[in-house]
């Protein structure tokens, strides 16, 4: 076994084991802070498909984390105040209409997207996720950006998603079935060519591929993963705003992918895992610096709303000095 | 001999330069037909039409007999052509067999399969190991592509383009920048190969050219100004003018 399949597995493990044994020992928190780590590394491993895998910087992911997150919001909306039938309270279906929007909205701006490359390509995401996201502040009926309050969470058979437990198993699970999903894509013939086209995409398509179509694709697989991981959230968070699609989350997607490392299937959860624990904690220590900071200066000052400095800091470190992210970092040594 | 190939009338400019000028050409099936030219002829603005990277803003282009002057490239290759780069265009990251694979993946029509490792294929293993072995690379196979020489890279073209089974194979300067024992190898290579695929060479190197060819083509500013067997060419004035220039 190679040592980044080992490290994977440890953070897996870790991830299954350390969450239910805070929530058993007093400590629901951490397992919330799991449950949402989980839910966004599955948003990650997604996009890693395309953007590590695939080569396509797509700056526009959490569009599909919002799209997935309102196919569970809208109908529990009017299930509520108009008593359409139950159901609209079915996880089934909610997770059905979650993955089939966000792979018709990948199919049509992936069609229009991929057609560029580079800078315009990561613009052009971009502007897409955007245009979700002031559509979603103009509609007042569903809160506009204000935001939306989920009643009743999904109702899925053996589940009850109101139990913490069963919500975060659920993640877990689906965690795992998305990067087996992504390993197996990326080692069949399609991802060889997904990959041959990150790598010399004229040489793919002169040996005879049409890469266009092998990119849509991923794009459309990708997309849809991350409409399930929204539903997910929607349920895990039970309040919906435009917020969860702005662009700042799309770039937070981004960063896990290549703060964990991008082209390993490991690597987008260990980016979540550091990114959410990291901001944790930075928020952590800068309230504890709050006290004496304030008997030092005499006034109060709110250090904890400024975690992101640290933290940016960091990420430029790593970016810049840690190839191929922590997984790089830790797995050295091996090709 | 039937023509595999034949170029009628071919015109393309850049602004105001024609880098290729009313050019009528036509390879036979079976033959290694060699385009030789001075720097600066159109050799490699040619071989993109061929291979349909670029348009021609005149002329057809006729394979198989059927006109193939606006296929998209990935077309193309579907119709039975192949080419190999003059500047090495490898996919570096991957190994040296996943880029033979991935031709010989290329040979079996689309790869929308997304469950099967595609490493773990034998029929695409052994087909890309034969072909390393033809060119003599067997050794490297599990190695990054990045990691090999020069003149490897060069091996690897070929085993691409013979990857192919195409029945048209367009070898754009596969000795450039090849030492002169790397230059013999790869003629070595060429001449195992000839015969049993049709093969449009565009070459810099002479003494390679005349080794090899059964006719060559003479291109001088974009304009195909002779064409012939080796000793033809060798014999005759308009192409020594042109391309060894005066003091010839």
């Amino acid at each position: 076994m190679t040592r980044k399949s080992l490290i994977t597995l440890v953070v897996m493990a870790l991830l299954a084991i350390l969450p239910p044994v805070f929530y058993w020992t007093g400590n629901a928190f951490y397992l919330d802070l799991a449950t949402r780590l989980t839910i966004l590394a599955i948003a990650a491993v997604s996009l890693n498909l395309i953007l590590g895998y695939g080569g396509m910087i797509s700056f526009g992911h959490a569009a599909y984390l919002g799209l997935g997150a309102y196919a569970v919001g809208i109908p529990a909306f009017h299930w509520l105040y108009d008593g359409i039938g139950d159901w609209a309270t079915n996880g089934l279906i909610h997770i059905g209409i979650a993955v089939a929007v966000s792979a018709i909205f990948a199919l049509i701006t992936g069609a229009i997207c991929l057609r560029t490359r580079g800078v315009y390509f990561i613009m052009i995401t971009m502007a897409f996720a955007q245009m979700v996201y002031y559509l979603i502040v103009s509609i007042e009926h569903y809160g506009g950006d204000d935001g939306l309050v989920i009643d009743t969470r999904s109702e899925l058979p053996l589940l009850n998603l109101d139990n913490p437990l069963h919500l975060f198993g659920l993640a877990y699970v689906s965690l795992v079935v998305a990067m087996l999903l992504v390993n197996m894509i990326v080692n069949s013939r399609f991802g060889m060519v997904l990959q041959a086209a990150k790598g010399n995409n004229e040489r793919t398509v002169t040996l005879g591929f049409n890469t266009y179509l092998y990119r849509l694709t991923a794009y459309v697989i990708s997309g849809a993963m991350a409409g399930y991981a929204g539903a997910l959230l929607g349920n895990f968070t039970t309040f919906i705003s435009p917020e969860m699609m702005d662009w700042r989350a799309s770039g937070e997607l981004m960063f896990m992918v290549i703060l964990g490392g991008a082209t390993t299937i490991g690597g987008p959860v260990l980016g979540a895992a550091a990114f959410i624990l990291l901001e944790e904690v930075l928020v952590d220590t800068l309230g504890w610096l709050e006290s004496p900071l304030h008997s030092l200066l005499g006034t109060e000052v709110e250090l904890s709303n400024f975690w992101h400095l640290p933290f940016g800091l960091l990420l430029i470190v790593i970016v810049l000095y840690v190839r191929g992210g922590l997984m790089g970092l830790l797995g050295r040594g091996e090709d | 001999m039937a023509a595999l190939l034949e170029i009628k009338g071919l015109n393309k400019s850049f602004g105001g330069i024609k880098a290729t000028d009313d050019l009528t050409l036509s390879v036979e099936t079976g033959e290694l037909h060699a385009v030789i030219g001075p720097n600066g002829a159109g050799k490699t603005t040619l071989i993109s039409q061929l291979c349909g990277l670029q348009r021609p803003d005149s002329g057809t282009v006729l394979f198989k007999g059927g006109d193939i002057t606006l296929v998209p490239p990935h077309r193309r290759a579907r119709l039975g052509m192949t080419r190999s780069y003059q500047i090495t265009s490898l996919i570096m990251e991957m190994s040296v067999i996943d880029n033979i694979a991935l031709a010989v993946q290329a040979r079996e029509g689309h790869s929308f399969r997304f469950v099967a490792p595609a490493r773990g294929d034998r029929q695409l293993r052994d087909r890309a190991m034969d072909l390393l072995r033809r060119v003599g690379l067997e050794e490297k196979a599990e190695m990054r592509t990045v990691a090999l020489s020069h003149g490897e890279h060069r091996h690897m073209e070929i085993a691409i383009a013979l990857a192919s089974e195409a029945d048209l194979m367009l070898l754009d300067e596969p000795m450039a920048g090849l030492g002169a024992e790397e230059t013999r190898a790869m003629v070595d290579l060429l001449n195992g190969i000839k015969r049993q695929h049709t093969i449009l060479l565009i070459e810099h190197d002479m003494d390679a050219v005349f080794a090899l060819a059964d006719r060559i083509s003479v291109l001088v500013y974009g304009h195909i100004i002779a064409t012939g067997t080796p000793e033809e060419i060798r014999g005759n004035e308009a192409v020594q003018h042109a391309y060894l220039g005066e003091e010839a």
